[in-house]
């Protein structure tokens, strides 16, 4: 380890808690020193890179099985021999058999979803950013922050392990519908697969609950002095609606998952009625297959802002500091979250407009999805202005948070059609799905991601990622995302529907063949772009240029108050307290004011 | 070796990208932060521009090649209700994405850091705020009131005197009842479901089974409404029906419906489309498992004549469940050919999977 010399000096100048100075990386006789420090480490900051780095190797799979089941997309008549090397029967004569394509798709949202952008992107940035935005050593229980990393570890193991049995992982999609993911007679992944699966998504969720109640107690209890809820970062109101969110939701999804076991092994029917499968009617009678949409939907639609709320506080944040103007419309900003936060638990029988609902109900899920286009709209154009008469630095971060606005705005104009049921009755479960959802909650989502990485490198690692590779990265996904998914609205237009191995028995979808090859393509190049990044990221931790000061960005926040390897404890001698709001930029022709500067004469009369 | 070729090149272009990069950096500490802060900016900045311009000229681009590779007319009353909703939609949300996406992009490059320039203090604003929460309600609402009309007209009760058809999903087809002369289907249960001679499980007790027969196509009648009662017998199906723009989900036990009137036949569409293969078909919308792409079944529109020669040709499921015992010599009675074709494709259909 060559950044052994860096992490040494970063030692000097740990904080409260006693450290093992005599570590040494050669020398593991040490009881407790690599171990504490990096493995079962209490430090927030530590889980929160071990959070972004278990979340990038899952990012990797993740993206390689859609670049996998691209192939098959794009080009359905070749055959690729060297699938059938990594694959092996899965992918007999180099091409992806429907069971292997369908377990692709399935995990590819799967991982996508939950372990990258739910753990990866909140566990990272609320671990790494809500003690030091507030003002605090650590987070109010440092050991169950510990345990809700491991407790993804765990999840992780065995999702990682399903996709080695010999039944092959859960295939019926991310949202694992019953019956199909019920009955493994009816397909080959709901067998062993679908347990390994649900017994997974059910460590996932403990780990959510240990990690977003840590975050609630943290934020309401553990600010420093003069640290009001409305001098807190936009970041952190983001984090702390986020939890909210996943505490209230994640126990309903798990309650689903629970029944769905029932089902699957003890004979129960809450899902189950009237089934013929695998030339036998079934005993099971009474249960409703939509009970489980509804209980997964309560979740799923939630899980959709918990995925996004964190990109919006950080690029809220970072447009702000590179713009050096105050962010536009603070309290409607975190107004406009609570509004969302509320909303998104009305609104999720959205997804189940044709499954035979009540029309009578389905009118009020239309009112109110369509109502959080306002607040939607309201973060919008608060954010245009924002930039409006600024002076912009384009550093990476700030190139993905614009391009997180533009992408936001685009995938949520679409959202105002699917919403919309009369609409989507026509849309629905076609590509113009896919396309709405990852615009708005899958690129944007990476956007702000890749923002907070660029961003927050130097306090992460105490140095810069190299610029000239994250400015490729940052044109080639923004071009990239919008050439995969912009025509595929058209798909969609025509009714072609998604999860679909072949189209070229239809009649209806065929013409599309082209397009779905140029699609493809494009995943490629997008795909060895973001492994570029990835290179940039782990090269950077050992070879990145230096960061020589400690706030390189000039910005207004507690974490750059810090040192620029903070210890665990974050900061020498006394916490620092908090006089001002954070969006002190260009004021009286100051360029920012820290928060941590006392209100001049001038400020207190204006009543600030 | 080709493959070896391309990992090779792809390598070689990382490295040297990286090369650059590093290079780059160099470079930059030896021209000092503000300078190659400046360079960086112009640069990005004047991208930004240049995405904007080439993107929305993308759009259209886009548009103009794809627009001719979707049905941009329904082919049913309902549909052209759907239609409407999306031409709507399409003009308000359009009109926003222009203009907010020239917006961030041109303040972008036009606030780009110069040297001297402070920005402008602006923290908050009630007025501007105020319009721009108001604006998208009102927007918002009438997107709402003009949808929850269609919605409520399409999910309305079907009038009388529509035809009805059954139609259930099974991993990996369509089967397709029709209620014969009496124009009521009969009783089913699931646990009567035999794939040799009842699909459905139809109770043959019941009277009004007697005249119900499957058929492997859905025929329809043009200009007339038609109901379709949608069930599945194993996994959730859908029937997605893209150019009625109609789509239901078939649930086990829990019947669901919808109703349509198409009124374009399919000769009509072969004219419109140019396509002399041109066919309505139902796709499963809903993921059921390894065979889910391929589950489909054909409709055909036509008149009412046409459709009343095809129906007398159609043979009651119950006559095929239960063959004339008395005449065992005479296994050609009458409908035996079109049955056997019948039977033939289900089972074909299920040996594929």
């Amino acid at each position: 380890m060559s950044n052994e010399a860096t992490l040494h000096s970063q030692e000097v100048i740990h904080g409260a808690h006693a450290h093992d100075h005599g570590h040494d990386d050669h020398e593991h006789h040490h009881e407790g020193g690599f171990i504490s420090k990096y493995v079962f480490s209490l430090d927030h900051k530590t889980i929160a890179k071990q959070f972004l780095i278990t979340g990038i190797i899952w990012a990797i799979i993740g993206a390689f099985f859609s670049v996998l089941f691209r192939l098959q997309l794009g080009f359905p008549d070749a055959t690729f021999p060297w699938l059938e090397s990594i694959l092996g029967h899965w992918a007999k004569g180099g091409r992806i058999t429907p069971e292997a394509y369908y377990a692709l798709v399935t995990m590819h949202g799967t991982i996508l979803v939950f372990f990258v952008l739910t753990a990866g992107l909140s566990g990272t940035f609320s671990n790494l950013l809500i003690p030091l935005q507030v003002g605090a050593r650590d987070m109010a229980s440092p050991l169950m922050n510990c345990m809700s990393y491991w407790a993804f570890f765990l999840a992780s193991v065995v999702m990682m392990t399903s996709l080695f049995v010999q039944t092959g992982p859960a295939s019926g999609g991310w949202t694992a519908y019953p019956p199909l993911s019920a009955l493994g007679d009816a397909s080959i992944g709901s067998k062993i697969g679908m347990d390994l699966w649900l017994i997974s998504m059910a460590l996932f969720v403990v780990s959510q609950l240990l990690g977003g109640l840590n975050y609630i107690s943290t934020i309401l209890n553990m600010r420093t002095k003069g640290m009001t809820m409305t001098k807190m970062p936009l970041t952190i109101w983001s984090f702390f609606f986020t939890a909210i969110l996943g505490v209230l939701s994640f126990p309903v999804l798990l309650s689903g998952f629970i029944l769905l076991l029932f089902d699957r092994h003890a004979g129960t029917s809450f899902y189950l009625s009237d089934l013929f499968v695998a030339g036998k009617a079934l005993s099971n009678e009474g249960g409703s297959a939509i009970l489980y949409q509804h209980l997964f939907w309560f979740l799923g639609h939630p899980e959709v802002y918990i995925i996004i709320l964190p990109a919006m506080g950080m690029v809220s944040e970072i447009l702000a500091v590179n713009s050096r103007k105050p962010i536009f419309g603070y309290l409607a900003m975190v107004g406009s979250m609570f509004a969302i936060v509320i909303l998104a638990f009305l609104v999720w029988a959205h997804h189940m407009f044709v499954t035979g609902l009540n029309p009578f109900l389905g009118a009020f899920f239309v009112l109110l999805t369509l109502l959080i286009a306002v607040p939607s709209a309201i973060k919008v154009f608060n954010w245009i202005t924002t930039i409006w008469k600024g002076n912009l630095r384009f550093t990476p971060g700030m190139l993905f948070a614009i391009g997180f606005v533009s992408t936001f705005i685009s995938g949520g104009l679409t959202g105002i059609w699917l919403g919309n049921s009369s609409i989507d009755i026509h849309l629905h479960d076609t590509y113009f799905v896919i396309a709405h959802f990852h615009i708005v909650m899958g690129v944007s989502a990476f956007f702000g991601t890749f923002a907070g990485v660029y961003h927050w490198y130097p306090k992460l690692f105490g140095r810069y990622l190299n610029n000239t590779i994250a400015y490729i990265h940052f044109w080639i996904t923004l071009i990239g995302a919008y050439l995969i998914f912009w025509p595929m609205h058209y798909e969609g237009m025509a009714g072609m529907p998604r999860r679909y191995y072949d189209y070229s028995s239809w009649e209806s979808f065929k013409q599309f063949t082209d397009l779905n090859h140029f699609i493809s393509v494009v995943v490629i190049v997008v795909f060895a772009a973001q492994l570029m990044f990835v290179f940039n990221f782990f090269y950077s931790i050992f070879k990145g240029r230096k960061v020589t000061s400690t706030n390189p960005w000039s910005a207004t926040t507690l974490e750059w108050t810090t040192p620029i390897n903070p210890g665990h404890g974050n900061w020498i001698g006394e916490i620092p307290e908090v006089y001002r709001w954070p969006y002190d930029y260009s004021k009286n022709g100051k360029d920012f004011i820290p928060q941590t500067v006392p209100l001049s004469p001038d400020e207190e009369k204006e009543g600030h | 070796m080709s493959g070896y070729l391309a990992v090779f090149v792809v390598v070689l272009i990382f490295v040297v990208i990286f090369q650059i990069a590093k290079a780059s950096e160099y470079v930059s500490i030896l021209k000092g932060e503000k300078k190659t802060r400046q360079q960086t900016n112009r640069v990005n900045g004047f991208l930004l521009i240049v995405f904007l311009v080439l993107g929305l000229v993308g759009v259209y681009y886009c548009n103009d090649l794809l627009k001719g590779k979707i049905i941009l007319e329904a082919s049913s009353e309902q549909g052209r209700g759907i239609d409407q909703m999306i031409m709507t939609t399409l003009i308000i949300t359009g009109i926003v994405f222009v203009i907010t996406q020239i917006l961030l992009f041109w303040f972008a490059f036009k606030y780009q850091e110069k040297e001297g320039r402070q920005a402008f203090y602006f923290p908050h604003n009630n007025k501007l705020e105020l319009i721009w929460t108001v604006i998208p309600a009102i927007a918002l609402t009438i997107l709402v009131a003009f949808g929850l009309r269609h919605w409520f007209r399409i999910t309305s009760d079907a009038p009388k005197d529509a035809m009805v058809v059954e139609i259930t999903g099974k991993q990996f087809n369509w089967l397709i009842r029709y209620p014969g002369k009496d124009g009521q289907l009969g009783r089913k249960f699931f646990k009567n479901i035999n794939d040799v001679n009842n699909p459905v499980g139809q109770d043959w007790e019941d009277e009004l089974n007697k005249d119900d027969y499957m058929a492997t196509e859905m025929h329809l009648v043009v200009n007339k409404p038609v109901k379709l009662i949608i069930g599945s017998r194993d996994v959730i199906h859908d029937v997605g029906l893209s150019h009625f723009r109609m789509k239901m989900d078939a649930v086990p036990g829990i019947p669901t419906t919808l109703w349509f009137t198409p009124d374009v036949t399919t000769a009509q569409m072969k004219e419109k489309t140019g396509n002399p293969d041109f066919v309505y078909e139902i796709s499963c919308d809903q993921m059921c498992g390894a065979g889910h792409y391929s589950m489909k079944a054909n409709i055909v529109v036509e008149t009412q004549a046409e459709y009343d020669a095809w129906a007398a040709k159609q043979v009651a499921q119950y006559a095929v469940a239960h063959p004339a015992p008395a005449a065992p010599a005479a296994p050609t009675a009458a409908p035996a050919p079109a049955k056997d074709s019948a039977q033939k494709v289900v089972a074909v259909n299920e040996a594929k999977h």
